[in-house]
Order: structure tokens, then sequence, then C-alpha cells
């Protein structure tokens, strides 16, 4: 028999019960190091305002914060949904040993997501009322929804990975009533889980979607490349493209730094559907283009248009090296690949949300170095807490083939 | 039993497609002018850029002088709207013609920025006009996205900041008083009165002075609509319109919205059906 949450395959690294696993090495200080730099230039930007502490204007309210940790960093953190959509709704219950470590990466993806909005926003004392006060909802408010999916969606996410630690607690916790919690606690969540599971199916769906429905609001000021009524379902059908490719990211990392054996069959699979998922994207866009009669736009050299190629290159080129591979890529071109999906849909959302949206003349935006620093402090801190949980909780699968180290 | 899946789930992949496809037909109808709306007439041939509207626009709003413009730092001279000017005068040259060029909120008959606002901070209230709630606002800046004319401004030097624009002097309207620039104008550039009265003064002008007008009131269609209406010697793109289309930008984005939602009766539906094949796929494998 099997059930979604009592995995026989995750397993922890291999330690005596009880003992402390060490986690802390070189590169994880150098993690917690630029954490702790985004920390004191987080309360700096709450001491000094969004004016003093950022590059952004009336003419680009919205920067890196966004552009980056929001709308690309959620959909880099779809593994989870897309992995989510395989194993419980396709039922390919061999992709399951890697939902776990999916799923943590998107809980995190989605919790440092949350943290940069409630930076960004300039009166973040006042944001209780919106999951609250529903009577003051503005129902054809886009960010409203994705604001409430995406907070539902992280509640969601931490609650899909609870058993991982409760499976720890009830053998390991140091406090007798936390181990019999977890005992009682397991199988209630193993009953309760499949609406919660349906729930992070239906979330992302909602939300990822509507991320590229943000930019419809930007009407004419969005340049004829990128806006187009589609915008929801590009947006839908890249996040999936990313998602898999991040979870083939993630698998290829951990075999690297914890010493697991790459499940290769598997990955590549996922590397195809990427594959697949970006050609689609660039066949509608162009499709699109072609029905909207916008195609010369593609003939001017312009900024729009060489971005516009890139963007193509950077979808085409991972399809082009998966496909002629034959699900029999090297974990090398694999991960190749996959960053260059990552890579496009992230170009991708730049493009939508910076470069392709034009305010009128006299405004610039290039983020200013607090923000830029804010950025790579909170993915640092993202990582080091997900190397952190992996040792210490049964997050990642597979054999292990090399002994582990803890770098 | 395999097959049965595949014909669902080629079913919800049509379903999805004809959700999306289907959308522009259902087009979401134009919105009209509220029946007490009211707005200016800001006619730019009778302009001669004193900017005695500035002035008075900041002395009824209560907002602090703006020395970074023009003048060295001796002067309050902003150079377009920001933190602390919710009206401004701008002069245009086009080789030898020139125009000044009033800017304040459009008052929009279907604002972007409503659209846009979570909680309706932002909303059209009373005589349509757009005015700005303290206690809704979380600072998202979402409207300053939406806005076409780029109206909403940020407090960006604030650490409590607020969006800055003109609320049409509801406070001195409901005093029985005129909105500040109004009162403050010498030469009559800017009129205040019922939209419609003023669509009407607008078109008799154009109508006994066809040599000097653009054929053109500015405001009465473009963007679905605007309370604040424009007349002008020079085409409305030199003085700074970049946009003449009809349809309003909520009316686009709206469409897109509720063809895929169809007043949330579609997440549930796909809800439903995503948790009924979950609990299939687990029964079978239980089996």
């Amino acid at each position: 028999m099997t059930t979604y949450t009592d995995q026989s395959v995750p397993v922890p690294s291999p330690r005596v019960s009880g003992e402390r696993v060490r986690v802390r090495g070189v590169s994880f200080n150098i993690l917690l190091f630029f954490a702790a730099v985004a920390i004191a230039l987080i309360i700096w930007r709450f001491v000094v305002g969004l004016g003093a502490s950022t590059a952004l204007s009336d003419g680009y309210p919205w920067g890196l914060w966004i552009a980056f940790d929001v709308v690309t960093g959620t959909a880099l953190a779809c593994g989870g949904y897309a992995l989510a959509l395989l194993v419980y709704i396709f039922n390919k219950g061999k992709y399951h040993p890697l939902v776990r470590p999916a799923v943590l990466t998107s809980a995190l993806g989605y919790s440092i997501a949350g943290l940069s909005v409630m930076i960004d926003v300039g009166r973040p004392w006042l944001a209780w009322k919106l999951p609250i006060k529903f009577w003051t909802w503005n129902l054809n408010s886009v960010l409203l929804e994705v604001a409430l999916c995406i907070m539902a969606y992280t509640v969601v996410l931490w609650i899909e990975l609870t058993p991982a630690f409760l499976e720890k607690f009830k053998d390991d916790a140091e406090w007798p009533r936390l181990r019999a919690f977890a005992r009682k606690a397991l199988p209630v969540f193993d009953k309760a889980l499949i609406w919660i599971l349906a729930l992070g199916l239906l979330l992302p769906t909602m939300h990822q979607s509507s991320l590229g429905s943000l930019m419809l609001l930007a009407g004419p000021r969005l340049h004829g490349l990128w806006s187009t009524a589609f915008l929801p379902l590009f947006y839908l059908v890249t996040c999936l493209a990313m998602g898999y490719a991040i979870v083939v990211i993630e698998s290829s990392f951990s075999a690297i730094a914890f010493g697991r054996k790459p499940a290769m069959r598997i990955l590549n699979r996922l590397g195809t559907f990427a594959a697949w998922g970006t050609l689609l994207f660039v066949a509608l866009r162009f499709i699109d283009l072609a029905i909207k009669g916008r195609l010369p736009l593609l003939a001017r050299f312009n900024l729009y248009s060489a971005l516009f190629w890139a963007e193509t290159l950077l979808f085409v080129v991972p399809f082009v090296i998966l496909l002629t591979k034959k699900n029999n890529a090297s974990l090398g071109s694999l991960l190749r690949a996959a960053m260059l999906v990552a890579l496009a849909g992230a170009l991708y959302r730049f493009d939508t949300f910076l470069v392709a949206f034009d305010p009128g003349p006299g405004w610039h935006y290039f983020p200013s170095v607090s923000e830029q620093l804010i950025t790579i402090g909170l993915v640092a801190l993202e990582l080091a807490i997900y190397v952190a949980v992996v040792k210490n909780f049964p997050i990642l699968s597979g054999e292990q083939n090399v002994q582990a180290h803890h770098d | 039993m395999e097959t049965d899946r595949r014909s669902l789930l080629k079913g919800i992949a049509a379903a999805a497609t004809m959700t999306v496809v289907s959308t522009p037909a259902l087009a979401r109808e134009r919105k009209k002018a509220p029946d007490d709306a009211v707005g200016l007439l800001y006619d730019a041939t009778k302009c001669v850029g004193c900017k005695a509207c500035v002035v008075k626009c900041k002395e009824a709003g209560d907002l602090p002088a703006d020395i970074d413009g023009y003048g060295g730092g001796l002067y309050d001279a902003p150079e377009g709207l920001n933190e602390s000017t919710r009206n401004v005068i701008q002069l245009v040259k086009d080789g030898d013609e020139t125009a000044y060029v009033k800017k304040q909120c459009m008052h929009c008959i279907d604002p972007a920025c409503v659209g846009a606002c979570m909680m309706g901070a932002l909303g059209k209230r009373e005589f349509g006009i757009v005015s700005w709630d303290n206690n809704k606002c979380i600072g998202c800046r979402y409207c300053q996205v939406a806005c076409p004319f780029g109206v909403p401004k940020f407090q960006w030097s604030k650490t409590s900041p607020r969006i800055v624009k003109c609320e049409l002097c509801r406070d001195l309207l409901a005093e029985g008083k005129l909105p500040a620039c109004v009162d403050a104008c010498p030469r009559g550039a800017v009129i205040f009165g019922k939209r419609e009265e003023l669509l009407q003064i607008a078109h008799q002008r154009i109508d006994e002075n066809k040599d000097l007008y653009v054929p053109k009131v500015y405001g009465e269609t473009e963007l679905g609509g605007t309370q604040v209406l424009y007349l002008s010697h020079l085409e409305f793109e030199k003085l700074g319109f970049r946009f003449s289309d009809d349809a309003s930008v909520p009316e686009t984005q709206q469409t897109v919205q509720h063809g895929i939602y169809k007043g949330f009766v579609a997440p549930l539906a796909l809800y439903g059906l995503l948790g009924a094949v979950m609990f299939r796929n687990r029964k079978r494998d239980d089996q």
C-alpha cells in the first residue's frame, strides 16, 4: 500500500539517533554572512524609507524585488506544483521520491517571496487587513487574487511538508510529548492531505497565471511584443517548465553536494517535460503575434526585439539539447538545459515587468546596491535553510554512493 | 482505466483552452460616467502659464515645496507631478509653437488605479471623484503601474508613505467652494462643472473657433473617457497624452480575467475535479 505521506523512500542523512548533525561549514557560513547583510539592510530600509534605500521611482514603482523575488522567485519555486501534477493527477508514482525536496524548495521560495513583498510595500503594518477584512476586497484586483493565493499556497506548502518533520519527531524528538504528538498527528495528515494537495494544485494554477495577468493592467504602457491577453496562459506554461527545470537543477546539486546518486532516467523525463513546455510557449507566442499582425515588430532592430529573440533562443536551445540526446542526456547537459529554461523564464519575467514596461520619457531604473544585496541575501538565507533542513529531516531520497560531507 | 483518465485530462485541457480562447467574445461592457459626474475643462489656448493654480493647489493640500525642479533650489517649481505636487503646469514646445498643459488626475470614468487597488483604497466616490483612503492602502503601488497617465505618486521620502493625487478638492466642494486650481486661474483656462455641461462648452468652443482648436475634446472617449477634459491648439500627443484608444485599461484586463474565472465557478470546478482525480488515483493504489 502506498499513501501520500508514508514515504518509504526519503531518508535522512545517516546519523546516530539524537545526535546533532553538523550543518555549518565554510560555504554555509558564507550563506549566513550574506543573509545577515540582507537583514541589516532590511532594517535600514524601514528606518530611511524606500526612496533612500532603493532606485524605485514613480515611473518604476516595481523593481528587482517584485520582478525577481516575487514573480521569478515563485515561478522557480514551482517544482512542488509541477511534480504534484505528475504524481497526483497523472499518477506517475515514480516521481514521488522527488516531491519532498521540491516541496521544501517551493515552501522556502514562496516564504521568501512573501517576506520580499513585506519589504517592498510601503505600509506593511496594514497588510494584516488583506486576508481578514474580506468585505473591503476589490474582487477585480488581480493583485489581490495573487496576494491571497500566494499567502494560502505558502501555508499549504508548509502543511504538505509537515509529515517530514513529524516523521523525524516521532522517533527523535527530545521531548516525549512531541514524540507522542507526532505519532498521533501523522495518520491524520495522511487522511486529510488529499484536499490540501488538491488546493496545492489549484492555487498555483490560479496565481501563477495571474502573475502574468498583472501586467495586463499596464495596458498600453506594455510593449506590443509582451502585451497580450494570453499573458496568463504564457505565465502558467512557463512556470511549469521552470518547475520541472528547477527539480532537475536541485536534484543535480543534491547529487553533488550530498553525494546522492541522481536518478538519471527520471531527471531526463523531467527535462523533456520542461523542454516541451518551452517549445509550446514559443509556438503559442509566435502564433499570437502573427494573429495580431505584430511580427514586423521583430524585424526592427531595437532593445525590445533583441530581448525577445534572446528569450526565444534561451527557450529553444534546451529543447534542442534534450531532444537530440533522446532521453539519455548526461547530468552535465541535462543541468545546462535546465538552467537555460530557468534563465529563459526569468528573462521573460524581467522583460514583462521591467524592460517592456514603458512609463514614459525621463524614467530610468537599475536596482540599487541595497536592493541587490537584499535579494542576494534572501536567496542565501533560502539556501542555508534548505541545507539545514535537508541534513536534519527526511527530505532527500536515493542511494548514497559517496560519503556525505557537510560542507 | 488508463484511457478514462486520459480522456478526462484531455477534457481539462480542452476546457482550459476554450476558456482562454473564448474570452474576447465576452468583452466587458463599457462604463458610463456617473450621473453626478463633475470635472474640469482645461483650455490650453487660454492658459498663460502663470502657475497660480500650482501654488493654490499646494496650499489647499498643505503640500511641501518642491525645490528640486527649476530655479536652483530657490523656488517651489515642480517639473512634473510628484509626491509634493498634485497639479502642475508644463510648457510644451513644438518648433515655433508653444503650449502650456495642466496635469493632474484625469478622474477616469473607468480608472485603472481603482481596478488595481486590492482593498479599494482608491475608489471612485461621490461625483465620480477618484480619491484615496488612508486606512485601506498597504503601499503596493500597483496603481502606479496601472495608471496610463502616470498620476498617482508615492511618498518615497517618507517611512509612512501615502499616495498623493488630485482629489478634485473634494473637501472644498463639500463646503460649496470651487477646486483650488479653478479658483486661482485668472484666465478661466480651467473651469469646473458637471461633465456633461463641460463637454457642451468644449464642443461649442471648437465650433466657434475651428481654426484655433484641434477638433477633438481629449477625455470625451479616450481610455474609456475621463472627467477632466482638454482643449488644445497643439495635437494632444504633443501635450504628453500618449494614448487615445477608446477602451479603458480595466476593460481589456477584466474581460480576460472574468473570462477565465467566470465568477469563481471555474476555480471551484477545477478544485473539485483535481480532488476527485486524486481520490480515485489513491483508491486504485490502495487496492
